[in-house]
């Protein structure tokens, strides 16, 4: 909490205003704008591979964002794990089950509404929580920031590092039961044979 | 700097981007011709076929462009375009001399190459679906496949050169490369070579391509110049996969007399690590994509790891 109150006492400094904005926050709007177009083209496209491929302009906008944000690390990382590798597993399983050319009627599903009400206080709980953290908090990135591997791999392994081992011990555990998984089926597939 | 240095820079990056893949592709055509003695190569325009690649792209330009009729047409028109941009991003990155001699230093350099390079597997993916054939569709799945190889070793052989530098960015790794880094790192470099390999599809890990097999996989409904721009897709890959290893693992730039002549150290090495591509092309027989894999797991990965223990240990020794 106390970072976020520190954060909050910069909102006293003002700011340029709303009505002057800088070539990189223009920009910064736009491309939100188009991530935020493109993810809801991803749930309402009727073609399956089309949702995959719409994914991949939400992830990239996304870190084109980051980068205009100057957290250059963070936004070849983005590149790297999602697009390059988790939208290529997700239209590798898609190809390996279904994915026919064209609409397909059975897109649906039954529990769209309860899912658009869960993603819309969801996204209006950040929003408030958000809002209320920073209220008119301005940071001038060309002082302030910097987001560069140095600095985040200092504030990871240095501050964050706790939370870091927590996590890839949840990484590892996922692993190891994603072998046991699919060992498991193999060994019914034996037994039944 | 300044605006015209910046445009500078990037018209010298897209001139190295659209010679050096042909001068790639044409010395393929020479050193395969002469090694399995084909005619055909060597034969066009008198001197060892000189003009072969001038004819090559007189036919591509001249072929029909056609678009199966069950094809999703959009991203079969988009998908040569995925395919070839990403390595000409990545060229911007990689340092051709000592000092400023590089299109931009970036801080997160190896990142950005290897993120960047990662997304043109996402042509072939949509060359592969969109072309409503079954071939092509298992050419995609083979690509997709082989990414589960040849990634992970990738990443950490190059992780750790930047381990040994101590730094992300790719000049930064020349800056502090020394002679020594050569027999320390080799086994990383064995590691990246060969799975990049693996991610530009060449032999002996051309499965998802196989033309005796599945009729050169995700490109079969390809013609004309969307069939060219994959073909020089490849080629660039060749290019930027040894452009990396030749700054990673061979020292870049050093050399004697490297002050006044270090770009040309760059191109000899990169050269060299090309005619190895092609050399292994005409000499080695492809392998099946499960074989790929018991070679990523059990052989690469392990490697890759021993290699960042060893950069480790010797990296603590000598602080």
């Amino acid at each position: 909490m106390s970072a976020l109150a520190a954060a909050a006492d910069l909102s006293g400094s003002g700011g340029p205003g709303f009505l002057s904005p800088t070539g990189a926050e223009v920009a910064f709007v736009l491309i939100g704008l188009v991530v935020l177009g493109s993810a809801l083209l991803v749930v309402t496209t009727k073609q399956i591979v089309h949702a995959a491929l719409w994914l991949v302009v939400t992830l990239g906008g996304l870190a084109a964002e980051y980068l205009l944000l100057t957290a250059e690390f963070i936004a070849w990382v983005q590149v790297l794990i999602y697009i390059g590798a988790v939208v290529v597993l997700l239209l590798f399983g898609l190809m390996l089950t279904r994915a026919p050319i064209g609409r397909s009627a059975e897109l649906d599903s039954a529990s769209k509404w309860p899912a658009l009400l869960v993603a819309g206080a969801a996204a209006a709980t950040l929003l408030t929580v958000v809002v209320d953290a920073f209220h008119a908090a301005y940071l001038d990135l060309g002082e302030t920031g910097d987001g560069s591997a140095r600095v985040t791999g200092e504030s990871l392994f240095r501050v964050w590092v706790l939370p870091f081992e927590v996590l890839s011990v949840l990484l590892l555990a996922a692993l190891i039961g994603a072998i046991i998984l699919s060992r498991s089926r193999g060994d019914d597939a034996d037994r039944r044979r | 700097m300044t605006l015209f240095e910046v445009l500078v820079r990037l018209v010298l990056v897209l001139l190295c981007f659209l010679v050096l893949p042909l001068v790639i592709g044409q010395t393929e055509h020479k050193v395969m011709g002469h090694m399995q003695a084909r005619v055909g190569p060597i034969y066009a325009g008198g001197f060892h076929g000189w003009a072969q690649l001038v004819a090559d792209g007189v036919k591509f330009a001249q072929k029909e462009d056609v678009v199966p009729a069950g094809a999703d047409r959009r991203v079969f028109r988009l998908a040569p375009a995925v395919a070839l941009i990403p390595y000409m991003v990545v060229l911007i990155a990689i340092p051709l001399g000592p000092g400023d001699l590089v299109g931009r230093s970036i801080d997160a350099g190896v990142f950005f190459v290897l993120a960047v390079m990662g997304v043109g597997v996402l042509g072939s993916l949509m060359a592969g679906w969109a072309s409503a054939n079954k071939f092509s569709l298992l050419g995609a799945l083979r690509t997709a496949a082989q990414l589960m190889a040849y990634e992970l070793p990738m990443l950490l052989a190059a992780a750790s050169v930047a381990m040994a530098a101590g730094t992300l960015s790719l000049t930064g790794i020349l800056g502090e490369w020394q002679w020594w880094w050569l027999p320390w790192q080799a086994v990383g470099a064995v590691v990246f070579f060969t799975a990049g390999l693996a991610e530009l599809q060449r032999p002996p890990f051309d499965m998802p391509v196989a033309d005796s097999e599945i009729i050169f996989g995700a490109y079969t409904e390809y013609t004309g110049l969307r069939f060219a721009l994959f073909l020089l897709a490849e080629y660039a890959g060749i290019l930027v996969l040894c452009a990396l290893t030749t700054v990673l693992f061979l020292g870049g730039w050093h050399g004697p007399w490297s002050g006044d002549v270090g770009w040309l150290w760059t191109l000899l090495k990169t050269g060299l690590l090309a005619f190895v591509v092609i050399w292994l092309r005409v000499s080695y027989p492809r392998l099946r994509e499960d074989q790929l894999q018991k070679l990523a797991w059990t052989g690469l990965i392990p490697l890759a790891l021993g290699q960042l223990v060893l950069t480790g240990i010797v990296r603590v020794a000598t602080a």
